[in-house]
């Protein structure tokens, strides 16, 4: 299989304000968010980062976005690195994350054109493209009423059509189904799988362990910005549940951490 | 690729804005705003500073000389009414009321002690004492009618030598030097103004306002540059807010004849020429686009609308304050590095139009400069737009 994503020492820091000094009793003026995380995945597989709250998921995800920038360290998404060709990666990869919103006054369909044309799709392309998507998430019939009046649920699935216009070949998914009902995440959960099985690569980050183990092929567990283990499903839950293997190996990483 | 992510972005704001109908409303009302304010006022201020035509305001005279009442038959205007001296303390009190207009208080034999009075004599000149109420317009103008019936009488009385007293027009400034004069001492503090709140209406709403509302972050995940980004967006704003300026704009040009009344007799637009107006275009639109681009830079430091307002406020007293010097100093600067100061640029460029002491190469100075600062200034906004301290900060 070929190793589409490549993250090779990626480490990203925080300065703590006098005020979060003071709140966490603590003289360190920088935090280390991500601390030189390395792993790779491979086409047309789904990759879990799983973690507590505060491991680091969503900033190694937006430094592979390219949102932010790695401190040291690089990722190559499909041979472009994100510290020296952000834009390329860009163009090939889809980021979705609860923080990246819509704007409420523009419709689906506006939405849907804008982003293609931000993304250099032909019209054609985008027309035919549009019309899959919009089907097969149930858009088509708000197609033309505004996101602000738009039910959370279908919001989430605009956005994430939206952030497919290009079909890109890795998809970024931060949190998939938080906030979304039990229909709609598991719209979200299939439509995944039929992403792989088209051959695209995803990586999800979750703290949630029934979905790793519904979805994902591959799994590194994130504690304290660090890469505890990283391999597949099978290798990691050792004949024990996910929930917990992870607790077993929390406790052995984070008690000699704390 | 690159031009139509630039033209994307320009739809899009467009798009945004006029979608929004309080938006709309909000750029386009201030100009009728205006128009109804000055139109106000100036009716407000004829009102306040005339009396009714044919009122006769009353006054009480002590000790009335023959030579004020032929005076006040020939010069009109005033009820003349003598009373006794015992009476002043109630007739002040009828002043202080608005009951009586005024009170005049003539020495004894006021005609006889004027032409006994010499100069040289040493002793203090006759005194006439004239209690009016400030407070009430007809005993304000009854006041300065009489003071000047006597002043009149009082340089009647010891005429050396006249000033400008024949018929002829002393005055030699063409009329369009006066209304030049006029419109480059007001305008470019008005034009400055407008353009201001033009840009300060849309600028943080969609800078700030995207960051407030996460849908930058949206944008900034695809290929498109930043700086197409910045480039598309400040197009867009600078276009709404040259529409909001053009609609401020207006309303006073059809105002200001209301609020100057009679005094803008003569007072026409109509002097300046088409080469008048293109320039004026040239340094508004430059004017625009650098306004709109400091604000939007400003704007992207602010984490909502209302901070990025509170950001913005000291740029607006700049302007406010860069408007004001036009009121001041003969004429548009010769000295070209005037010329390269962002914003007082475009008050000099402004007030050569208008005065038409234009400075060709001042003019062309600034065009430039202004250019280089936008420029410049999209290079900056671009590279907020990539540093995540700004567009993620919380």
């Amino acid at each position: 299989m070929r190793e589409l994503l490549q993250v090779q020492g990626l480490t990203k820091t925080f300065r703590l304000s006098a005020k979060q000094q003071k709140l966490e009793k603590t003289r360190e003026k920088v935090r280390v968010a991500v601390d030189n995380l390395s792993f790779t995945a491979y086409e047309g597989e789904i990759f879990g980062l799983l973690g507590p709250n505060g491991a680091g998921k969503t900033t190694t995800l937006r430094m592979l976005a390219t949102l932010i920038r790695p401190d040291s360290g690089d990722a190559i998404l499909d041979g472009a690195s994100v510290v020296r060709e952000p834009e390329k990666v860009r163009s090939k990869i889809g980021f979705l994350t609860s923080e990246l919103k819509l704007e409420e006054c523009f419709t689906p369909n506006y939405l849907f054109d804008f982003f293609s044309t931000l993304h250099g799709v032909p019209v054609e392309v985008r027309r035919q493209r549009k019309e899959a998507l919009f089907a097969r998430f149930g858009i088509d019939r708000y197609a033309e009423v505004k996101v602000a009046d738009l039910s959370t649920g279908m919001k989430q699935k605009v956005s994430l059509v939206v952030s497919i216009v290009h079909d890109p070949d890795i998809i970024i998914f931060d949190e998939p189904t938080n906030g979304l009902d039990v229909l709609t995440a598991r719209v979200v959960t299939d439509f995944l799988q039929e992403l792989r099985s088209q051959g695209k690569t995803i990586i999800v980050s979750t703290h949630i362990f029934s979905l790793v183990e519904k979805l994902c092929d591959r799994v590194g567990i994130l504690i304290n910005g660090r890469m505890v283990c990283c391999d597949t499903l099978d290798q990691i839950r050792q004949g024990e549940s996910l929930e917990d293997r992870f607790f077993t190996i929390y406790q052995e990483t984070a008690g000699d951490g704390e | 690729m690159k031009q139509n992510g630039i033209l994307a972005i320009m739809r899009k704001e467009l798009a945004r804005f006029f979608s929004d109908k309080r938006m709309v409303v909000s750029i386009l009302l201030p100009g009728v705003l205006i128009y109804v304010m000055y139109s106000f006022m100036g009716q407000a201020m004829g009102s306040l500073y005339g009396v009714e035509e044919d009122y006769v305001p009353t006054v009480q005279v002590v000790q009335l000389p023959d030579s004020v009442v032929g005076l006040v038959e020939t010069g009109g205007g005033l009820n003349l009414l003598e009373v006794d001296a015992s009476a002043v303390a109630e007739a002040q009190s009828a002043v202080t009321d608005q009951t009586l207009d005024l009170l005049a208080v003539f020495p004894e034999d006021f005609d006889r002690a004027v032409a006994a009075y010499t100069p040289a004599g040493g002793q203090p000149a006759p005194n006439v004492e004239l209690y009016y109420n400030a407070a009430s317009t007809a005993s304000q103008s009854a006041y300065m009618l009489l003071t000047s019936l006597l002043d009149g009488y009082e340089a009647q009385l010891a005429n050396k030598f006249d000033i400008n007293a024949g018929d002829k027009i002393y005055d030699l400034a063409t009329e369009e030097d006066t209304a030049g004069t006029y419109f480059a001492s007001l305008m470019p503090l008005l034009l400055m103004i407008f353009l201001y709140s033009g840009c300060v209406a849309v600028a943080p709403e969609s800078i700030a306002g995207e960051k407030e509302r996460g849908t930058i972050a949206t944008m900034l995940i695809t290929p498109i540059r930043r700086g197409d980004i910045a480039i598309g967006k400040i197009l867009a704003l600078a276009l709404i807010a040259l529409l909001s300026g053009a609609s401020s704009a207006i309303g006073t040009v059809l105002a200001l004849p209301k609020l100057m009344g009679a005094a803008s007799d003569g007072l026409s637009a109509n002097i300046y020429g088409v080469q008048d107006y293109l320039l004026l275009a040239a340094v508004i639109l430059s004017t625009v686009v650098l306004l709109v681009t400091l604000i939007s830079i400003l704007s992207a430091f602010a984490k909502t609308v209302k901070e990025a307002q509170a950001y913005v406020m000291p740029l607006m007293i700049l302007v406010m304050v860069l408007g004001v010097t036009a009121m001041f100093g003969g004429g548009a600067k010769t000295e070209l590095w005037y010329y390269l100061i962002p914003l007082y640029n475009s008050v000099q460029c402004m007030v050569g139009v208008f005065s038409f002491s234009t400075v060709m190469a001042g003019v062309a100075t600034a065009l430039a400069a202004n250019v280089i600062y936008t420029i410049l200034g999209i290079f900056v906004l671009a590279r907020m737009f990539n540093s995540e301290k700004i567009v993620f900060s919380r």
